[in-house]
């Protein structure tokens, strides 16, 4: 069963209507996940028999015919904390740890009645853009299997993209569910910072991480956030707004909705040809459909990239302190004294690009440094979220590529730090001003898919929603499905 | 040449909450290693803090009673560093807007009195405890990893340890008044470390400072910054220089020794804290912290002279703790003569207490006992004789003097007519004393006074017995 | 600025890292490129403009100071690599006491 082929409204109906049952679903996801895993490389956890157990119970107490994600099998980026089930963040420095308690987004899981089927493999510590910095495995791309699925929630992406499982959990700091959801050809939502509680979320750049859904369909997505988001009161920085509905708009089309399209995230130097030609081919959709497509301009955007990588590097240099060795994780072997300890455990412990990033960090913060790099930074933060805001006075949404080029060829770009960080280009702008974002399928350039990016006013994902299902109706990207091509097999 | 010498103190005082700055888990002394902790307390990857709302409103306390302005839209930081008993390597701290700021409070030394300003108050949470064993490992105790702290730093202000002594005691009355902590130093609620510069009188220049840390007694901050400063001293007048440097009072010989040479400062990389949006507190919260904290001790004082007629000492003695200050004022409340109830509170109230190294809540004794008793001296029920005996009884079992006195029978003899018969009985067995009494020899009262009391085992009323006496005297 | 392989060495300390001498040459050069990147910011004029610090702008929601029992002992125990009586076991540092509070 490739469960591409169903939206989680289809295959509710069968679980109620008792075509299938919740154990045979997730019997059927393992088996779709054994027939292809070899090729796809998604996963770093698999928890069959705790899966099958809680399918079991589902059948025994009934399908909850109103609720639509009851029975759902669904996979769970390894940054996110659940409790008995080894999280690795994709590190050596966890990789035999078994937390204690839960995030609260697997209470909310748990409390919709989805069934984990495992953890996805990730750039270690999420930070990557194409889950190869994973400490333990690559995990490669369904459309081409030579390709990067996007990252850091790649495992997340290429799960969903494989028909492994119809919905994942993957987390943004960066861009970290948008790039690869344009990778793969799905829809990613990156929650507006503050509706999707990060407790029991690795801290990466603690003031950008939001976690959110991988679907095939729009609709799929917005109820998947449903459930996951709300206020939490072990997390000072969730917002005040409960049992919020974001399907609710879906059918109300985008006849006058105004559109803004960023000048500087239609360039065409260093954008992939095929990329710009998609992205305008939608934005014709959408004044096809009565929506009011107009150009506008974020100024600051070119200082997205800097900005982001001091301040989420800085914070990252601190969130990471706390692998030590003393109380979880990795320790190493070779201390006398807790200074090796310390020096050694993390020296060991830590990836390459990981440590580039606390060394980024701590330098920014470092005595002399921080007001000419985190001070400054903060500060050029400001001026990119108040570009939002302007352009947010006159327009609902703004629109431009997720990425600049579609996926790019496993190795590629691994030994330049640099050019991967200047990747995420038209993505952190989002996450520095705290905005909500999502990537849909808009097209194919090369075969491989093109991610389009909507991005709405704070806690309006509603909008984002209605516009996005608004486009999804009219085309059929979404319908196309991976064959996986190329690669090792 | 001549120095003088400048300190400044850094106080922290551990703050009295149910659960700890920022997460749940009890914020309690005494429990097994561990056990008062949890996934935040240990910093697991992905928990985040939420701020305990008592903890900012004892902050705010603490720093209104030192006179301290709130800083309304305030924020916490983050203070990196490595250390076992620092689980995430980052302690959350204030560091550009503390909570409290331009303080000052009022310091008397040998009858001189000074204002020593507070720089700053500020909330943060505490370490857990790392203990040193002996074959080359510590231990890592995180009970009290996450209690909420205060730290109070004053400005340069002090010019001697006895100063420095004074302002301790001063900040320790203040916050105790206040009801946030319990700032006893030898549990760790209250903590102390030093600066200490000295320079040649009339320089205005600060000379380079120490920094002296381990100061775990009132005592051994005067005794350590004495030390200090002689061996500074030592240091400039042999051509010396003073180098920047921690150092730790070791008590059992008096000394100061160097812990770590400050090389160019620590480099703690504040920054602010992502996890915590920063706070508004509103001006109706202060208003209502402002007027939820009690008087403080040098009011009290004042009323206690203008209002019960108190001497300035007795009542400096009896404001030295809140606790000893409510309970005189209920004791008074309750009906007792505030004079009676002051002199019984400084007398036979501290007496025992020091005796029995206890405090007034460690005893039975209320203010409505104590109150009740200094009314039936007051009204001849008892004599103060009796009234002892009675006190003692209340003060270890407790309950109610009246009922006390009837059930053991010493309720003092004042009535005539029982007196009496014992009177003549005794005049009958002493006419040698009659004879004296008619000669003129007042001695002879005495005597027989002290017959009736001893035949009435003390209970009987000295003033009666006199007038019977002599009454009787003048018959025979 | 250009960072020279001394200041990578400083803050790897600060970071309680530390790079192999070959390692050191290459990462020098990797950061010295990112730095330079990230100090396109200089040109930016940000006088008077605040920073922003925090992902969202709202008041912090603050606890009632109410205690729960904190988590078992046991179960935290299991992630620990060496402990005593209870409590966690590590190295002994040479330099007696905290930098902290």
């Amino acid at each position: 069963m490739n469960l591409f082929d169903y939206t989680l409204e289809e295959l509710h109906r069968m679980l109620v209507n008792k075509e299938i049952t919740a154990e045979t679903l997730m019997e059927k996801t393992f088996l779709r996940i054994e027939e292809t895993e070899e090729q796809i490389g998604a996963f770093l956890t698999l928890t069959k028999d705790k899966a099958l157990e809680k399918a079991r119970a589902i059948d025994k107490q009934g399908i909850d015919p109103t609720n639509v994600l009851s029975g759902i099998p669904i996979g769970i980026k390894d940054n996110i904390i659940t409790e008995g089930v080894r999280t690795t963040a994709a590190s050596k420095m966890l990789e035999d740890f078994i937390p204690v308690y839960n995030a609260t987004v697997m209470e909310k899981v748990e409390a919709a009645g989805m069934i984990p089927v495992g953890k996805m493999n990730m750039d270690e510590f999420a930070m990557g853009g194409s889950t190869e910095n994973s400490a333990f495995q690559i995990t490669r791309n369904p459309w081409n299997l030579n390709k990067v699925p996007g990252g850091s929630s790649g495992g997340s992406a290429a799960t969903v993209a494989a028909g492994q499982v119809p919905v994942s959990l993957g987390s943004d700091t960066g861009g970290s569910i948008r790039e690869p959801a344009a990778f793969t050809g799905l829809v990613g939502m990156k929650p507006t910072y503050g509706r999707v509680s990060r407790y029991g979320l690795i801290a990466f750049g603690s003031s950008f991480d939001q976690i959110g859904p991988f679907t095939k369909t729009v609709k799929d997505n917005a109820l998947v956030l449903n459930a996951i988001s709300g206020q939490d009161k072990k997390d000072s920085t969730s917002y005040a707004e409960e049992n919020v509905d974001f399907t609710e708009m879906l059918e109300k089309g985008v006849k006058g909705m105004r559109i803004g399209v960023p000048k500087e995230y239609m360039v065409e130097e260093g954008t992939e040809e095929g990329v710009l030609k998609a992205v305008k081919e939608a934005i014709d959709t959408f004044k096809k459909m009565g929506a009011i497509v107009e150009e506008v301009s974020l100024p600051h955007s070119k200082y997205g990239i800097p900005a982001y990588y001091i301040i989420a590097s800085s914070e990252a240099s601190s969130n990471l302190q706390r692998f030590d060795g003393v109380r979880y994780g990795f320790r190493t072997e070779n201390a006398r004294t807790l200074e090796e300890l310390y020096v050694n455990t993390r020296s060991e412990g830590f990836g390459m690009e990981v440590k580039r990033r606390i060394m980024l960090g701590t330098f920014s913060l470092s005595a002399g440094f921080y007001d000419a790099h985190f001070k400054k930074a903060a500060q050029a933060r400001t001026l990119i979220r108040r570009d939002f805001d302007k352009v947010f006075q006159e327009y609902d949404l703004i629109l431009g590529p997720t990425t600049t080029t579609t996926a790019f060829d496993i190795g590629g770009k691994i030994e330049d730090p640099l050019a991967m960080y200047l990747s995420d280009i038209l993505t952190v702008p989002v996450n520095l001003a705290g905005v909500p974002s999502i990537s849909i399928p808009c097209g194919f350039s090369n075969e491989l898919p093109v991610g389009m990016q909507l991005i709405g006013k704070h806690f309006d994902e509603k909008t984002i929603y209605q516009a996005a299902y608004a486009f999804e109706q009219a085309t059929d990207f979404h319908k196309k499905q991976p064959t996986f091509e190329g690669g090792v097999k | 040449m001549n120095f003088e010498t400048v300190i400044g103190l850094e106080v922290h005082v551990e703050l009295k909450t149910e659960s700890k700055m920022f997460s749940p888990s009890p914020a309690h002394f005494g429990a097994e290693p561990n056990t008062n902790t949890n996934v935040i307390d240990w910093g697991y990857p992905g928990v985040l803090p939420v701020v305990n709302k008592r903890a900012i409103e004892f902050g705010m306390g603490a720093a209104l009673a030192l006179n301290c302005e709130i800083t309304q839209e305030t924020k916490f930081d983050r203070k990196n560093y490595f250390y076992p008993d620092n689980p995430k390597a980052y302690q959350i701290s204030q560091f550009d807007r503390p909570l409290g700021t331009s303080g000052f409070i009022e310091i008397e030394v040998e009858g001189q009195l000074k204002n020593i300003r507070v720089e700053r108050v500020h909330l943060e949470e505490d370490a857990g405890k790392n203990m040193h064993g002996e074959t080359g490992f510590s231990y890592v105790d995180l009970n009290r990893q996450g209690t909420p702290l205060i730290e109070i730093v004053s400005e340069a202000d002090m010019r001697s340890p006895e100063e420095a002594y004074a302002y301790l005691e001063t900040v320790k009355q203040i916050i105790q008044y206040t009801g946030v902590s319990d700032v006893k130093m030898e549990e760790g609620s209250m903590r102390c470390d030093a600066n200490i510069s000295i320079r040649p009188i009339g320089q205005e220049e600060f000379g380079t400072k120490t920094e002296l840390k381990n100061l775990n007694s009132f005592n051994n901050v005067r005794k350590g910054i004495a030390y200090e400063m002689q061996r500074q001293e030592k240091i400039l007048l042999a051509g010396g220089e003073i180098q920047q440097e921690t150092r730790r009072y070791d008590d059992t010989t008096g000394q100061t020794v160097l812990m770590r040479v400050k090389e160019g400062s620590s480099d703690y990389r504040y920054f602010p804290e992502p996890d915590i949006p920063p706070l508004s507190i509103s001006d109706e919260w202060v208003e209502k912290v402002r007027t939820s904290i009690p008087e403080m001790p040098k009011e009290r004082q004042i009323r206690y002279s203008q209002e019960f007629g108190i001497p300035v000492y007795d009542a400096e003695v009896l404001t030295a703790t809140k606790e000893f200050s409510d309970f005189f004022e209920e004791t008074v409340e309750k009906g007792a003569d505030p004079k009676q109830a002051s002199n019984w509170l400084m007398g036979e109230v501290s007496g025992y207490l020091n005796s029995e190294h206890v405090e007034l809540h460690d005893t039975n004794l209320t203010p409505t006992n104590l109150a009740d008793m200094i009314l039936l001296i007051e009204d001849g029920t008892i004599s103060s004789k009796i009234a002892k005996k009675v006190f003692r009884e209340l003060i270890i079992n407790g309950g109610n003097a009246k009922e006390l006195i009837h059930e053991k029978g010493w309720v003092q003899l004042s009535d005539p007519a029982k007196l009496l018969p014992i009177i003549s009985t005794i005049l009958d067995n002493n006419p040698q004393s009659i004879e004296d009494f008619k000669n003129g020899r007042d001695r002879a009262i005495g005597f027989l006074v002290g017959q009736v009391m001893k035949q009435t085992h003390g209970q009987a009323n000295p003033g009666v017995v006199n007038k019977l006496l002599n009454q009787e005297l003048i018959k025979r | 600025m250009n960072i020279d392989e001394q200041s990578i060495k400083h803050v790897a300390k600060l970071a309680k890292l530390s790079f192999k001498e070959n390692e050191v040459r290459q990462f020098t050069e990797k950061m010295g490129s990112i730095i330079e990147m990230v100090e396109e910011l200089n040109e930016l004029d940000t006088t008077d403009v605040p920073g922003t610090y925090h992902g969202i702008t709202i008041d912090s929601v603050m606890r009632d100071d109410v205690a729960q029992q904190g988590t078992d002992r046991e179960l935290l125990f299991k992630n620990v690599k060496t402990a005593k009586d209870g409590m966690i076991e590590v190295p002994e540092m040479l330099d007696n006491g905290g930098e902290g509070a």
